[in-house]
């Protein structure tokens, strides 16, 4: 089964997102934040990691520097939850290394679509 | 995939007022530290609350988010300074996005009162572009709307992809992006090897690999675009249009159809929305920003209001593990106890007991576990006063300082949601009326600003909150004569000064004639009063004139739980609260007389106590023959003491509480019911209630006698 790493930290995001995912038949694992997310990825591989950019403790974009220091992260697709606003934010996700981005709002069927470009 | 977005409302609302308060507590941080992490602070609440509410549809919400956080944005890059009146005006917001939130939540209509706000802020912003990013767009994104008409015939693209060597490292996979190119059409691939190294220095892990595509598709060039959305910064792209299928590639440049080359170079593209083809080989479209579609759904609101209407708790990781903990280990014991029983001799007795006493031990430590997880430190109710300190002292003109201590003092959620507007009412009468004006604290020699202290801490199973100022004091000559004036008490008899001062929260007393006579307290002191009663609590007031007041609240920990002592009254054993039990006194060491109305006084030094008798009281049958057996328990409430007349001063043990009102029907003097160990069901007294409803008796019994 494909297993996701999703990280939020707003809990009404965090549980649309994990409740979507899992609805779609995949495994999901949660944080709250980078901190977090980064612990639990260097105990276990994912296959795509689903991020929010604005967070306490450590945000989207250290975490996604982070995770690809990581060997087992180095290809693992990372997707980025922004808004359209922050063009300069995608542009800082880019060169940390995510793969690509959700663009906030989205709705399920979006979050989907997006997940299962980068899956397979 | 149908998935319903309503369920998620609930922890939506919840996080945002949880946002909201972190929000004004760290703009009021901002007027003392321009800390930047404080903005960031912020910055990221404002900022969930748009993404969450653009992803649910509260579109005026996230209209209304959007504009404070474009403002925040620009003070956390320190391209606007933090200012008081941008403090303010965030301020303001708070109020106004916490007042939508409710409306939301309920499942109301939100006014549209928050649109003079929004206006203000783009004035601010100076930033006309907002406005054009409230456009209603029905049309989803992924801007496919373009290629609609283009549906029927094909179109043909020729794509050149040489993607940077680190391609990989970016998570990005050509094998995924083609697998989406052929499910638009029909694709051919060229591979060129050309840079591939020869096998000794090739790097695994980089990519030299580019590619030739031919592309046949109904859909239009953005779609194509779009595949490669997140590598074109990491990529050489050349896409060309053929347009019509018919058309060969040899021929583009002379017919020159509907051609366009394209180097992709627009970090914006993503926010095409639309792109029209029949204009030709237009490729750099406006970026049509977009906000979420303002539209109301009234179902799924009420859908929404259904499902907020159940209370949740936030409840620390560690807590649960101990009571995980604790039910592990009353397996073990419960286990342990089977065992024993399976095959029990005499001899295994003293085992016996000491499972049972580990059973115990267990069971009061899983309670206390289960108690702490609805405690929630008391600063939840205290964080809301900075701002409300804030606010009144510049509206009163005076400069006042609010301290806080003990903020993490924990007390029972229930407790504390109920002690939230009695406190703030307490607060906000001393700033009123309790510090001075500056002018009169220089006179009086006091520095000019005010201070207010908010302490809290535990003491035994209670908590208490000190509301603390150093204002100018109740004057208690003053209450005296208002209280003689009121006819509450005849003049001339002696009473102590507290006891005076504590008669500001008197129901009669609490009217705006005396409130402007005695520096203005009493405004709604009854009703203070009574709610913390309800909650099985106290409030005490000292004050010393020309140096201040301190309002003393005492409040159970929990309303689940009391320390009670068993008492026994012929056939019925009553429990009453601990804390409010002064002391036993056998009746033969006790001198009883009687006052008006046949009233049974206990007279202690210099008061007099009346004495209650729990068989009078709830009519129970009894066969005592003489009135001096047994002893008085002298309990003391509000100030207030009673002696009951009891048989037997039974065991103190810890009882949880049972509403009589919800079984039963609220009574008098009975605060509630419990469960004894032998199964018997008995009531807690309410000692307050107690000594009103047998005076009230009392004075009823004179006047039939009259």
């Amino acid at each position: 089964m494909t297993k996701i790493l999703a990280v939020d930290d707003s809990a009404s995001m965090r549980q649309m997102v994990t409740f979507t995912l899992k609805s779609a038949g995949f495994d999901v694992t949660d944080a709250s934040d980078g901190d977090m997310a980064l612990k639990i990825a260097k105990g276990q591989a994912f296959d795509v990691v689903i991020t929010d950019v604005n967070m306490p403790n450590m945000d989207g974009i250290s975490l996604c520097k982070e995770l690809r220091k990581l060997a087992t992260f180095k290809f693992t697709p990372i997707l980025m939850l922004t808004t359209e606003s922050s063009a300069d934010k995608k542009q800082a996700g880019r060169s940390a290394g995510a793969t690509g981005w959700i663009v906030k709002p989205f709705n399920p069927d979006q979050l989907l679509a997006t997940v299962n470009k980068v899956i397979g | 995939m149908e998935i319903d977005l309503s369920q998620f409302h609930a922890v939506f609302f919840e996080e945002s007022f949880e946002g909201l308060d972190v929000m004004e507590q760290e703009l009021l941080n901002l007027e003392e530290d321009t800390d930047l992490e404080n903005v960031n602070t912020i910055f990221r609440a404002a900022h969930s609350i748009k993404g969450g509410s653009a992803t649910f549809s509260f579109g005026q919400v996230a209209e209304f988010t959007h504009v404070m956080e474009t403002l925040l944005d620009e003070m956390r890059d320190g391209k606007r300074a933090i200012s008081r009146e941008i403090i303010d005006l965030l301020l303001k917001s708070v109020d106004c996005l916490r007042g939508m939130l409710n409306k939301l939540q309920d499942g109301d209509e939100v006014s549209n009162d928050y649109v003079e706000l929004v206006n203000y802020f783009n004035q601010l912003l100076n930033n006309n572009s907002v406005s054009t990013e409230q456009v209603d767009s029905s049309d989803a994104r992924g801007g496919n709307s373009g290629s609609s008409f283009q549906g029927e015939s094909l179109n043909r693209f020729s794509i050149l992809f040489a993607p940077e060597n680190y391609i990989l490292q970016t998570g990005n996979e050509p094998i995924r992006m083609f697998k989406e190119l052929s499910s638009l059409g029909s694709l051919q691939v060229e591979t060129d090897l050309s840079k591939v190294p020869s096998f000794a220095d090739l790097d695994p892990e980089l990519c030299f690999i580019s590619w030739q595509l031919k592309l046949d598709t109904g859909m239009d060039q953005l779609a194509v675009k779009e595949v490669f959305e997140w590598v074109e910064d990491d990529c050489k792209l050349e896409i060309t249009s053929f347009g019509e299928e018919n058309i060969e590639p040899d021929d583009t440049v002379d017919q020159g159809v509907e051609q366009g080359v394209e180097k992709i170079e627009n970090p914006q593209v993503e926010n095409t929305a639309a792109e029209s083809f029949s204009t030709g080989d237009n490729t750099l479209v406006e970026p049509q920003k977009k906000l979420v579609p303002i539209k109301k759904e009234p179902a799924k609101v009420a859908a929404a209001k259904k499902s907020t209407t159940t209370a949740s708790i936030r409840v620390g990781i560690d807590k649960v593990d101990t009571l995980i903990d604790l039910v592990g280990e009353l397996v073990i014991t419960q286990s342990m106890l089977g065992e024993l029983g399976d095959n029990f001799e005499m001899s295994k007795v003293e085992q016996l007991i000491n499972g049972l006493r580990e059973l115990e031990a267990n069971t009061r430590e899983l309670q206390e576990s289960v108690m702490r997880i609805r405690m929630l430190p008391i600063g939840f109710v205290f964080n809301r006063l900075p701002r409300m300190v804030r606010d009144l002292s510049a509206q009163l003109g005076k400069k006042i300082d609010l301290n806080i201590i003990g903020e993490d003092t924990e007390l029972d959620k229930t407790v504390m949601e109920q002690i939230g507007d009695p406190l703030t009412h307490l607060v906000r009468n001393a700033l009123d009326h309790g510090v001075e004006s500056i002018e009169k604290r220089l006179a009086a020699g006091k520095s000019e600003t005010g201070n207010v202290t908010l302490t809290a801490f535990h003491q035994g199973g209670n908590i208490i909150i000190e509301i603390k100022d150093d204002g100018a004091g109740i004057d208690p000559q003053i209450i005296y004569n208002k209280a003689v004036e009121k006819g509450m008490i005849e003049d001339g008899i002696d009473i102590p000064s507290e006891q005076i001062i504590s008669m500001i929260m008197e129901p009669g007393f609490s009217t705006a004639e005396v409130v402007s006579d005695v520096s203005g307290r009493g405004v709604g002191m009854d009703v203070v009063k009574r709610n913390i009663n309800n909650l099985g609590g106290s409030v005490d007031i000292s004050s010393v004139l020309g140096e201040g007041t301190t309002f003393t609240i005492r409040l159970p920990l929990t309303l689940a739980i009391l320390d009670g002592q068993l008492v026994r009254s012929a056939n019925e054993i009553y429990v009453i609260p601990l804390a409010s039990i002064v002391e036993s006194i056998p009746l033969t060491s006790i001198q009883v007389t009687r006052i008006a109305g046949d009233m049974p006084v206990y007279k202690n030094d210099n008061e007099y106590i009346p004495i209650v008798d729990l068989c009078d009281e709830f009519e129970i049958m009894h066969d005592r023959q003489t009135s001096n057996e047994g002893l008085v328990a002298i309990v003391e409430g509000e100030n207030r003491k009673i002696a009951i007349k009891i048989d037997e001063l039974l065991g103190q043990q810890q009882v949880v509480i049972k509403s009589l009102e919800s079984h039963y029907k609220s009574l008098q003097g009975v605060s509630g019911a419990t469960i004894l160990g032998d199964g018997r069901v008995s009531l807690i007294l309410d000692i307050v209630g107690l000594s009103k409803r047998s005076v009230e008796r009392v004075s009823q019994k004179k006047n039939k006698v009259a």
